[in-house]
């Protein structure tokens, strides 16, 4: 009984074996499901679309692309085991993810250490690709996205800025330190700094007190679940006075929950899908028309941009080799990515333009690009 | 000075929610001396009772939000959750009745567990925005009124408040003035004699577990009017300060667990407002464990001699 058992498992392996040889695996690690579901969704989404296109115009090297993404339940602890896991088990060649800064952050040692080259598509914390020479991000980085709304305050005419911090997500501090520091360098004043923590519902308390110092803009370099819950509650309170954001404001549930109380509000971000460039609206159809209609968010456009990238690498450096892969990626100069021309610096950093967006009549509306 | 009376103000709102859960823990733990750690939970699935059905209830009474229409929900949601409490007690505490408490309160945690991952595959795991039961505005108190001018409370907030204490009322008249009541003291106090004097235990404690659950799918409905964004994880972390606003007041005592539950809310909105939120759940702890070892019994609570 056991000998064609262990015939029939052998031939499976060999099987699998020689399939394997035909495709390049590629990881992705993204929140499927839980609190920021919102943008592992979107980012997997672009990712998945690019990669089908690679594979249709013939893939890479002569293989197919295939893609192994999974999810991370918007769970810190997560993405390291599941990096181990894409690695050592699944042996794929590089990393795509993630796009909160503090879950990058968790994966990008173990790829370093195992000389995978790791691509975020948006995480903009600095320290992201500080971990060391494999981790790339094809996004701008915090300091850039925080001096974008400071000066977008200045232009405004606001003198008195409050903020507010998520203390739990790397990125929320980072962009408040680099708005702070944008926004005082040029005369400007912070007259209130408040905290919350990842998963907080009730802000009454810290609005109350930024209320009590009457400043002219909020800004909450939050994510959309909580943010979207602080514009609610910040109207009730009677504050009156506009929101300021990032990236992390983009997502559907955002104004779901929201309704219009975040009207007269403004966020940077990374893409929008009202920009006319003849490249975006090419990206907008092809992804319309693959998600039954869904117009694409920032972060799908992230996502594929950061498959494309990898892709490009991957045939410049004719091989998958660690090394040589990493070498090619560090390379990469004025890609004409859906996110604008992205050109990856010595920190492996993107340089790239931002847009600022506004809220208003249910939706998102384009304000301005602001060039890096 | 009006910042200090809206902090206080946004931590009665909150306390309101978590006074409600507390006393389903509370009147538990009177007629059989154990934590239900599934309480929690119940009061996540009142919220989704009223994700699902609001809109429902809603259309009953015309277009759009209404007060007649969240009453509906509420009111839906209370029996609803009334009735899983009673069918969780049936099925899993039950047929353990006789067992160690360590058995039952494992149970407990086992039942809460099942909720919370079912209700992740059942609802899904990412947060849902409640539907508009009621259109939340602000009141602003006006110039005229001097020193508390400036002062904002919101129609959610006076609303939670004011059910909150108006289900106190009747849960009050229900305990002290009613059959039932009585037989739910008498078997706090002694179940052995309280089943020698005719009252059918059974009956008693199915009654106490749906009282105790309607109470908290009131204040999952409450709670989601205020924060309209809802998960199949958010019984996790109001059940436990819930729990601790009950051990806080005396636990088995029930002015006591609601008084525990508005101090906690007005403890937390303040060290959030004038500390800082990191050490929110840090300083709630710290004044449980300050107060326990002052009176181990809770704020209210009357110690129990031990009998021997």
């Amino acid at each position: 009984m056991k000998r064609p058992l262990l015939l029939s498992t052998a031939l499976a392996l060999l099987a699998t074996a020689a399939l394997a040889q035909d495709e390049i695996k590629i990881g992705e690690f993204a929140s499927l499901t839980g609190g920021s579901a919102s943008f592992g969704q979107s980012s997997h989404k672009g990712t998945a679309l690019a990669i089908e296109e690679i594979n249709a115009a013939g893939g890479v090297l002569g293989k197919k692309l295939k893609l192994i993404a999974e999810d991370d339940q918007s769970q810190a602890g997560q993405p390291a085991t599941i990096v181990r896991k894409l690695i050592s088990q699944d042996k794929v060649v590089a990393v795509l993810g993630e796009v909160a800064s503090s879950k990058s952050l968790e994966a990008a040692p173990i790829c370093q250490q195992n000389k995978i080259p790791m691509i975020s598509p948006a995480s903009t914390n600095p320290k992201v690709t500080e971990v060391g020479d494999y981790v790339f991000r094809i996004c701008f980085i915090d300091p850039f996205q925080g001096t974008v709304m400071a000066k977008f305050a200045q232009s405004k005419g606001w003198k008195k800025v409050a903020v507010l911090t998520d203390v739990k997500q790397d990125y929320s501090v980072g962009l408040a330190e680099f708005f702070v520091k944008g926004f005082t360098a040029t005369g400007g004043e912070i007259v209130k700094d408040q905290k919350y923590s990842t998963g907080d519902k009730d802000f009454k308390a810290q609005l109350t007190s930024i209320k009590a110092a009457k400043p002219d803009a909020i800004f909450v370099p939050g994510y959309y679940g909580e943010v979207s819950l602080i514009g609610k509650q910040a109207k009730l309170l009677g504050i009156k006075v506009p929101l300021l954001g990032g990236d992390g404001w983009v997502g559907d549930s955002l104004l779901k929950v929201a309704g219009n109380s975040l009207d007269g509000s403004f966020f940077s971000c990374h893409f929008s899908a009202d920009d006319k460039a003849e490249a975006v609206q090419n990206f907008v159809k092809k992804y319309k028309a693959k998600y039954n209609g869904e117009t694409p968010d920032d972060m799908a456009a992230l996502g594929y941009d950061s498959a494309v990238i990898l892709a490009e690498a991957i045939k410049k450096a004719g091989t998958t080799d660690g090394e040589k892969l990493r070498d090619a990626l560090a390379a990469t100069k004025a890609h004409p990515g859906i996110t604008g021309s992205i050109t990856l610096d010595e920190k492996r950093n993107a340089t790239k333009p931002a847009v600022i967006l506004g809220i208003g009549g249910g939706g998102f509306q384009f304000v301005q690009t602001v060039a890096p | 000075m009006i910042e200090f009376i809206q902090q206080l103000l946004n931590g009665l709102g909150q306390g309101s929610i978590y006074a409600l859960i507390a006393l389903g823990y509370t009147m538990v733990f009177g007629v059989l001396r154990f934590i239900n750690f599934a309480h929690g939970d119940v009061f996540m699935l009142g919220a989704f009772a009223g994700f699902y059905l609001g809109p429902k209830t809603l259309r009953l009474f015309g277009e759009g939000p209404s007060y007649s229409g969240a009453f509906a929900a509420l009111v839906v949601a209370m029996v609803l959750c009334a009735v899983i409490g009673i069918v969780i007690e049936k099925l899993c505490y039950r047929p353990l009745r006789d067992r160690p408490k360590l058995t039952v309160l494992i149970t407990a945690i086992g039942v809460s567990l099942f909720l919370e991952n079912a209700g992740q595959l059942v609802f899904g795991a990412n947060p849902q925005s409640f539907p508009e039961l009621i259109v939340d505005r602000a009141l602003e108190i006006p110039e005229s009124w001097g020193a508390i001018s400036g002062l904002t409370i919101t129609v959610s907030q006076v609303l939670v408040f004011g059910v909150t204490l108006l289900l106190l009322f009747v849960l009050r008249y229900v305990v002290l003035k009613t059959k039932m009541g009585m037989a739910m003291r008498a078997l706090s106090f002694n179940p052995v004699a309280a089943s020698l004097m005719g009252i059918n235990n059974d009956v008693v404690i199915s009654f106490t577990f749906g009282l105790g659950s309607a109470l908290a799918g009131a204040a999952g409905i409450l709670t989601s009017i205020q924060q309209p964004s809802i998960d199949p994880l958010m019984g996790v972390n109001a059940g436990l300060k819930a729990f601790v606003a009950a051990v806080l007041g005396g636990i088995g005592n029930l002015p006591g667990a609601a008084l525990g539950g508005l101090l906690i809310g007005v403890i937390e909105a303040l060290v959030v407002g004038y500390v800082s939120p990191t050490y929110r759940d840090a300083i709630v702890f710290g004044v449980l464990i300050l107060i326990l070892i002052v009176k181990p019994t809770g704020l209210l609570g009357v110690s129990e001699r031990e009998k021997v």
